[in-house]
């Protein structure tokens, strides 16, 4: 059953194979559960189906992880041990070290306009007459791919020349038409064409950030709010010392979320840019260096650097959920 | 460069990865499939089978084929195997995949590789034969070869001395899509030589055009058409000879050749005045796709545009593509009249059994016989097989490819950028040019790429 299938009867057999023994796995980890029982059992059971689950993040993620950390020692070809050659070309090529440049603009913008935004709009509609809808219209973004977004984008940048008849068919450049400038290939000059690739990010987080934190601002107790507009604070006092202290492990929640998810952005660069005109970020020239560039030993020290980078946050991440549950 | 609107190689490269993860996937690995014997009687011209019952009696004995031309491409070459089925007996079992370059090393190292392969590019039947499972070509197919092919097409495939595929396909690179109207209009000539070309487009500035209109933006490939410009400069200012040394690195990739060839092609690509009709300046080459590119020639805002002969696939329906058409390209001219260097693509058929059936089937497609029935019943479709009769070529734009393949006076050279190594041909070369067209320097980029090619 393991040979590639040719034929669609072949196929759909393989399929059924496939779920059959899937059945017959759950039915002798169920069999096996059965027979114990108590309270000591009941760990038994836990354990069992707990193996599975242990089972396939062992052959899936821990073991791809370590190899993937052991061929960013090897050269091109995997073959030969070169030591920390490759972080050494991450971190004094000049291509690389745009591509580094870049990841440091998205993961310091993203986060934090996404999440300024998101709060500063979740404050703004709480309790308005139009709170859903409002709320609707920036959730739309985080409801398309990825993908999607950059196509869109892509359109809304484009670049039509300056000639009699033609005519501007991107958003941006014919609003700088009618305001009397001359269009401008947005997505060619560096660094510019970083910045407004992450106008895209944020476009599709703030949403998130929004939809989360109005859940925090609606959950502060009505009797805090309540006291402090019998001590007569204004506006601002009341968002700064009462509002952000309630909701500020929430914004740390979001603000790493959007972090994680910003480090390991690859979708909208590929799409926009393919990385050309110098917007690579980290995930996207790991994709390239492997797959285009045959360079496994590049590409795998990228992903470890990826890794690398990622896992302060979710450290801090998890850490953040746990006190905020605990209160 | 591939040829093709993205790079198969590393799409398939992903799909095959994704796939290999999931259980699932496997049943999702296969191609489409079909079993030609089924009306082995339809539309089957019959041929001489003398050349093929002396492998032995190989009545019932079936072939497998494995390729990465899927539907509708395939269907004429399902039905050109016919006539060799219906006087052999034999079967051919055709496999389309579209992830065929990277199964077929899978499936070559996994020790289940089929009869025959349908390989693209000489790099991948390199590698086909490193994995040792790939067997040299028989005698017949050698003596086919010698006979119906310019000697530098068995250099590809011969590997260690030993020689391992005939040709099957070609396609031509070396063309520049014109509109045939616009010429007579402008009382245009088409060029003979490269001078005369500078000369018409300079003409064309006078009369108030922007002659030329390019696009090299494909996804992560963006830049390959400036890798095809070179390649054809490349063959023009250094020659055949300097080209190969230049492919093979034998000569460094930013030396005095080719640095001549890349601002030769900056005369043209980097030329305010000659681009980008109907598309903005030089930069706008960079974001503008390469299947939008040509179509300025339609819109009348471009006069010049050139691309491969596939590039006709690119123009809708109503657009009629012929000498006396909407549009028309005419071969990208030679340094002088008589030399003429033509850059190209093509495939080769990789064996990897050696019964008799095999050998016999394999001598088939490397046969004129094969080749004349095939262009019959395709559009779209050339070889460089010399056996071929043009008149059997069913389109114009095929028949002018075949006519400029099959010219006693041309040089056929293989797409360089194809054989290269990945992190040049399918990285570095990509990348830098891209780089080039907005406004990086010729040595600077010439250097990078030099600097990119693996030690």
């Amino acid at each position: 059953m393991f040979n590639t299938a040719s034929t669609t009867p072949e196929k759909i057999l393989q399929m059924l194979s496939a779920l059959l023994l899937f059945a017959a796995v759950m039915g002798v980890i169920l069999f096996i559960a059965g027979r114990f029982g108590g309270k000591k059992g009941d760990r038994i059971v836990a354990y069992l189906y707990l193996l599975p689950v242990l089972l396939l993040l062992a052959v899936g993620l821990v073991y791809p992880g370590l190899r993937t950390i052991y061929q960013s020692f090897f050269d091109a070809a995997g073959d030969a041990f070169i030591g920390f050659d490759n972080y050494g070309t991450i971190f004094s090529d000049a291509d690389q070290l745009t591509v580094l440049r870049n990841t440091v603009f998205w993961v310091v913008l993203t986060p934090f306009v996404a999440t300024a935004i998101g709060l500063v709009y979740a404050i703004l509609v709480d309790k308005s007459r139009f709170e859903s809808f409002a709320k609707t219209l920036i959730f739309l973004p985080m409801s398309i791919s990825f993908v999607a977004a950059g196509v869109i984008w892509k359109f809304m940048y484009e670049y039509r020349p300056d000639q009699g008849n033609v005519k501007q068919i991107g958003l941006i450049n014919q609003v700088i038409v009618w305001l009397g400038g001359k269009p401008v290939q947005l997505l060619i000059e560096s660094p510019l064409n970083s910045f407004l690739l992450i106008v895209v990010m944020i476009w599709i987080q703030a949403g998130f950030a929004m939809t989360i934190l109005s859940a925090a601002i609606k959950a502060i107790p009505d009797d805090i709010i309540e006291a402090a507009r019998l001590d007569g604070v204004n506006a601002w006092s009341m968002f700064r010392k009462i509002t952000l202290p309630s909701v500020q492990p929430t914004v740390v929640v979001v603000l790493t979320t959007i972090g994680i998810g910003t480090l390991k952005v690859f979708d909208i660069v590929r799409t926009m840019t393919g990385g050309n005109f110098e917007t690579s970020v980290v995930a996207n020239e790991f994709y390239r260096q492997t797959f285009n560039a045959d360079n496994q030993g590049l590409g795998a020290a990228l992903a470890t650097l990826l890794f690398v980078l990622v896992i302060p946050i979710v450290w801090y991440n998890i850490r953040s959920l746990r006190q905020s549950e605990e209160r | 460069m591939f040829g093709q609107p993205t790079s198969p190689r590393i799409r398939a490269a992903f799909a095959g990865t994704l796939s290999a993860g999931l259980i699932f996937g496997l049943a999702a690995c296969g191609g489409d499939d079909s079993d030609s014997a089924a009306d082995t009687n339809a539309s089957a011209s019959a041929i001489d089978c003398a050349p093929y019952t002396k492998f032995g009696d190989i009545k019932g004995k079936t072939v497998t084929i494995y390729t990465g031309i899927v539907t509708p491409e395939d269907k004429p070459h399902i039905d050109s195997y016919k006539p060799f089925e219906s006087c052999t007996g034999a079967t051919i079992k055709y496999e389309g995949d579209k992830s065929f370059e990277t199964q077929i090393l899978v499936r070559a190292r996994a020790g289940n590789p089929p009869d025959l392969a349908i390989v693209p590019q000489p790099g991948l039947v390199k590698q086909l034969v490193t994995t040792g499972k790939a067997v040299a070509a028989p005698q017949e197919v050698s003596d086919n070869v010698d006979k119906f092919w310019d000697k530098a097409w068995k250099g590809y495939t011969t590997i260690d001395g030993k020689f391992y595929g005939a040709p099957l396909g070609a396609s031509v690179k070396s063309l520049v899509w014109y509109s045939p109207s616009e010429f007579k209009d402008s009382g245009y000539t088409v060029p003979t030589t490269l001078a005369e070309l500078q000369a018409l487009s300079d003409k064309m500035v006078a009369d108030g055009k922007k002659p030329w209109c390019a696009g090299i933006a494909s996804g992560d490939a963006t830049g390959w058409p400036v890798t095809d410009w070179m390649e054809d400069m490349m063959l023009r200012t250094a020659g055949p000879e300097k080209y190969d040394d230049w492919v093979g690195h034998k000569i460094p990739f930013n030396g005095p050749e080719a640095t001549a060839a890349l601002d030769a092609v900056g005369g043209y690509l980097k030329n305010d005045k000659y681009v980008n009709g109907g598309l903005g300046d030089v930069k706008s080459i960079a974001t503008t796709t390469f299947q939008d590119a040509g179509l300025q020639i339609i819109e009348g805002a471009c006069s010049l545009h050139r691309q491969a002969s596939f590039y006709a696939a690119n123009f809708d329906k109503d657009t009629k593509v012929a000498e006396d058409g909407d549009v028309f390209a005419f071969y990208l001219p030679g340094p002088d009249a008589n030399t003429k260097p033509v850059l190209g693509a093509g495939e080769f058929v990789v064996a990897f059994a050696d019964r008799p059936e095999v050998k016999a089937f394999q001598t088939y497609l490397s046969s004129d016989v094969w080749a004349n029935t095939k262009a019959k019943l395709s559009s779209g479709w050339v070889t460089a097989n010399k056996g071929l009769d043009p008149n059997n070529l069913t389109n114009p734009i095929d028949k002018l490819a075949g006519t400029i393949l099959l010219d006693p006076k041309a040089t056929f050279r293989f797409d360089g950028s194809d054989q290269m190594p990945a992190a040049v041909g399918s990285d570095a070369f990509w990348k830098q040019s891209t780089a080039w067209i907005t406004g990086q320097d010729t040595a600077t980029t010439l250097n990078n790429i030099e600097k990119a090619w693996p030690k």
